[in-house]
C-alpha cells in the first residue's frame, strides 16, 4: 500500500500567519491560522512593515501547533510547500525563509507555490476537481476568471485591469464611515437595502472577460458627496445594495459567458470575497438549473488566506515535479502561469 | 559543541561555524544583494565544506540589530525557525556589539560600532574590552551622529570608530572629536561572523517563540498611532 502523503504550507503574504499539513492532497491534518486583523484594525488597514513584524512573532509557534493538531513530525512530512507570492514582499519573506530553514534542517524537498493557486485549490479540500474548469477568483488583490485543463495548469482568462473587487469593497466602505476591513459590513448593509441607486456596470469591450471596478467606486463616491452638496440623505444599505448589486452582476454575467464558451465542468469561487452572501446567493441562482456545471464553493473559513490552501497546491505541485532551491526568494508579482510547463 | 552563526542585519552577510575552541569556517560578503536569496545556500556551503549537518548543531547564534528591519528578520526568521526545529538554543547577539568586539580587542579606549540610519543619524553604542572581555558602556541606541560625537568629547580616552558607513560620517567627527577619534582599518569594517559566534558561546539560549529582532525604533505607523493616542512622543 502506498504511503500516505503529508504536505506541511506556510502562508505568510498578508496579515496572516498561518500553516497547515494536508494529507494526500485532500484531507485536512492540521489547519492553524494565527490573524493579525485585530491589531491592523487601528490603522484602518494592513501596514506591511506592522504584519512583517508580526510574523516573526508568530512564525514558529504556528508551526509547533500545527504538527501539535496533526499528531505528525518531520521524519513523517514528505515536503515543505510555501507561498512564493504574489503578496506583500515583507511579509512573505517570513514564509519564505522559515519554510527554507525546515526543509535544509530536514532535507525535505522544497515546493514554491502561488498564492492565487492556492486559493483555487481551497476547493479540492471540498471536493475533487473535474477538469476542465474555470474559477472565479475574488479577493482584495484579486479578480480573475482563471481557466484550468488540468492539475497545475493555469490560464488566465480575464483580470482586473485597475481596482481588485475587494479592494472596491473596502474603500466604499470607507466613503460610508465603516470600520477595515469593510467587505463584510457592506455585504450586511446590501442585505437590508435595496438596490435603488443606479450605478454603472463595467462590460468593458464585446467578449472581453476583464474587470474593472474604479468606474464603480468612483460612482459610489460620487453619488455620497452630490448628495451631501444638495442637502439629501441616501440610505446608506440602499447604496451598499446597489454597489454589491453592480459587482455581483458584473462577476456572475462575465462566469455565466466563460462557463458557456469554454464549456467546463466545474465553477470554483476562490478568494476572500467568496464569503460575501450577495456573490454567493447569486451564483447558486445562475448555476442553479444548469446540471452540467457543478458549482463548488469553499466554507468561510477556506476562502480567506490559510495554509490548508497552499499546502493543498502544494500536494500537486510536488506531484507535479515542482521544487524550488534554498536561494529561493519572495516574488510579490509573481504570475500564475509560470508553473504551466 | 558546534555553534552555527547567522547575520544578515545590515549589506553585509556574514555565517560561521564554531566547534569548540576553533573556528570551522567563515563566510562573509559586502554586497547590496539580496539577503533572502544568499544566506541558505551559504549556510549550506559552509556546512557542507566543514562536512557538518545540521543535525551536528547545537546552537544557534544570531544578530538581531538594529539594522535594515528586513535584512535582520531574515536571519532572526531563519536562525529561530533552525533552533526550534532542532530543539537546540538560540542565542541573539547586537549587530553593534560583533562590530565592536572584530576590533579594538587590543586598543587602550572605547570602540564606537556605528551603521548609517540616514537624514544624519546613526544606530550606535558604546563598547570597552576590560581584560579581555568586551563590556558596555552606552547602549544600543538611534541618535544624531553630532550629538553622538559631542557626547563623547567628555571621555579622556581615545574612541575607536568601525563600520562601514564610516566614510558618511568621518568628516564630521574628525571635526568634533580631533585627535581622539582613531578610525578602523577598512579589514574591519565587516562584522565577523566568527565573533558573533563567540559572543554567543558562553550565553544561554533565550526562549525560541518569544525571539524578535531588537529594532530599536517602532514601526513608522505605530509610534505614529501612539502620538495620536497622546501616549508618548517619540522621536
Ligand atoms: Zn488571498
Amino acid at each position: 500500500m502506498k504511503k500516505d502523503l503529508l504536505i506541511l504550507g506556510i502562508e505568510t503574504s498578508c496579515d496572516e500567519t498561518a500553516v497547515a499539513i494536508i494529507k494526500n492532497g485532500r484531507e485536512i491534518a492540521a489547519n492553524i491560522v494565527a490573524s493579525q486583523i485585530e491589531s491592523h484594525k487601528r490603522f484602518g488597514g494592513v501596514v506591511p512593515e506592522i504584519a512583517s513584524r508580526h510574523h516573526v512573532e508568530q512564525i514558529t509557534i504556528v508551526i509547533e501547533e500545527a504538527l501539535k493538531q496533526a499528531n505528525v513530525t518531520f521524519a513523517e512530512i514528505d515536503a515543505i510547500a510555501v507561498t512564493e507570492g504574489p503578496g506583500l514582499v515583507g511579509a512573505l519573506l517570513i514564509g519564505v525563509n522559515a519554510a527554507k530553514a525546515l526543509a535544509f534542517a530536514h532535507n525535505k524537498p522544497l515546493v514554491p507555490v502561488h498564492h492565487i493557486a492556492g486559493h483555487i485549490y481551497a476547493n479540492r479540500l471540498v471536493t475533487e476537481l473535474k477538469f476542465p474548469l474555470l474559477a472565479l477568483v475574488v479577493s482584495g488583490g484579486h479578480t480573475e476568471l482563471v481557466y484550468m485543463k488540468e492539475h497545475g495548469h493555469f490560464d488566465i482568462i480575464g483580470e482586473t485591469r485597475d481596482d481588485a473587487a475587494g479592494e472596491a469593497y473596502d474603500k466604499v466602505a470607507r466613503t460610508l464611515n465603516m470600520p477595515y476591513p469593510g467587505g463584510p459590513h457592506i455585504d450586511r448593509m446590501a442585505q437590508e437595502g435595496s438596490p435603488t441607486i443606479d450605478l454603472p456596470r463595467a462590460w468593458l469591450e464585446e467578449g472581453s472577460y476583464d474587470f474593472s471596478f474604479s468606474g464603480l467606486k468612483s460612482a459610489v463616491i460620487n453619488t455620497v458627496h452630490n448628495a451631501e452638496q444638495r442637502g439629501e440623505s441616501i440610505a446608506p444599505e440602499d447604496l451598499a445594495a446597489s454597489f454589491q448589486a453592480s459587482v455581483i452582476e458584473v462577476l456572475v454575467k462575465k462566469t455565466e459567458r466563460a462557463v458557456a464558451e469554454y464549456g467546463v465542468n466545474q465553477v470554483l469561487v476562490a478568494g476572500g470575497v467568496a464569503a460575501n452572501k450577495g456573490l454567493r446567493a447569486a451564483l447558486e441562482k445562475a448555476f442553479a438549473d444548469n446540471s452540467r456545471v457543478e458549482l463548488v464553493i469553499p466554507p468561510l473559513s477556506l476562502c480567506t488566506d490559510n495554509a490548508a490552501m497552499i499546502a493543498a497546491a502544494g500536494s500537486v505541485m510536488f506531484e507535479k515535479g515542482i521544487r524550488a532551491e534554498l536561494s529561493l526568494n519572495a516574488n510579490p508579482g509573481l504570475d500564475i502561469e509560470i508553473y504551466n510547463n | 559543541m558546534t555553534i552555527l552563526a547567522i547575520d544578515t542585519s545590515n549589506y553585509a552577510l556574514g555565517v560561521a561555524l564554531l566547534e569548540d575552541n576553533q573556528i570551522l569556517g567563515e563566510y562573509i560578503t559586502n554586497l547590496k544583494k539580496n539577503h533572502s536569496v544568499r544566506i541558505m545556500p551559504a549556510i549550506q556551503t559552509l556546512m557542507k565544506d566543514c562536512e557538518r549537518v545540521p543535525a551536528d548543531l547545537t546552537k544557534i547564534v544570531v544578530a538581531k540589530g538594529p539594522g535594515s528591519y528586513t535584512g535582520v528578520r531574515i536571519g532572526v526568521t531563519i536562525a529561530k525557525t533552525l533552533a526550534w526545529t532542532l530543539q537546540i538554543p538560540l542565542v541573539g547577539i547586537s549587530s553593534l556589539e560583533i562590530l565592536a568586539s572584530g576590533t579594538g580587542r587590543y586598543f587602550e579606549g572605547y570602540v564606537s560600532p556605528l551603521f548609517d540610519a540616514r537624514r544624519g543619524q546613526v544606530y550606535t553604542a558604546l563598547y570597552q574590552f576590560q581584560n579581555g572581555n568586551l563590556t558596555t558602556v552606552e547602549q544600543d541606541q538611534l541618535v544624531m551622529l553630532a550629538d553622538w560625537a559631542g557626547k563623547l568629547t567628555e571621555l579622556s580616552k581615545p574612541i575607536l570608530f568601525v563600520g562601514n558607513d564610516l566614510p558618511i560620517h568621518r568628516a564630521k567627527i574628525e571635526e568634533l572629536l580631533g585627535t581622539k577619534a582613531i578610525f578602523a582599518s577598512i579589514t574591519e569594517h565587516n562584522p565577523r561572523p566568527s565573533e558573533l559566534a563567540l559572543l554567543g558561546r558562553d550565553i544561554q539560549g533565550e526562549d525560541i517563540h518569544s525571539f524578535v529582532p531588537n529594532y530599536i525604533r517602532l514601526a513608522e505607523a505605530e509610534a505614529k498611532w501612539l502620538e495620536a493616542k497622546g501616549k508618548i512622543s517619540n522621536g
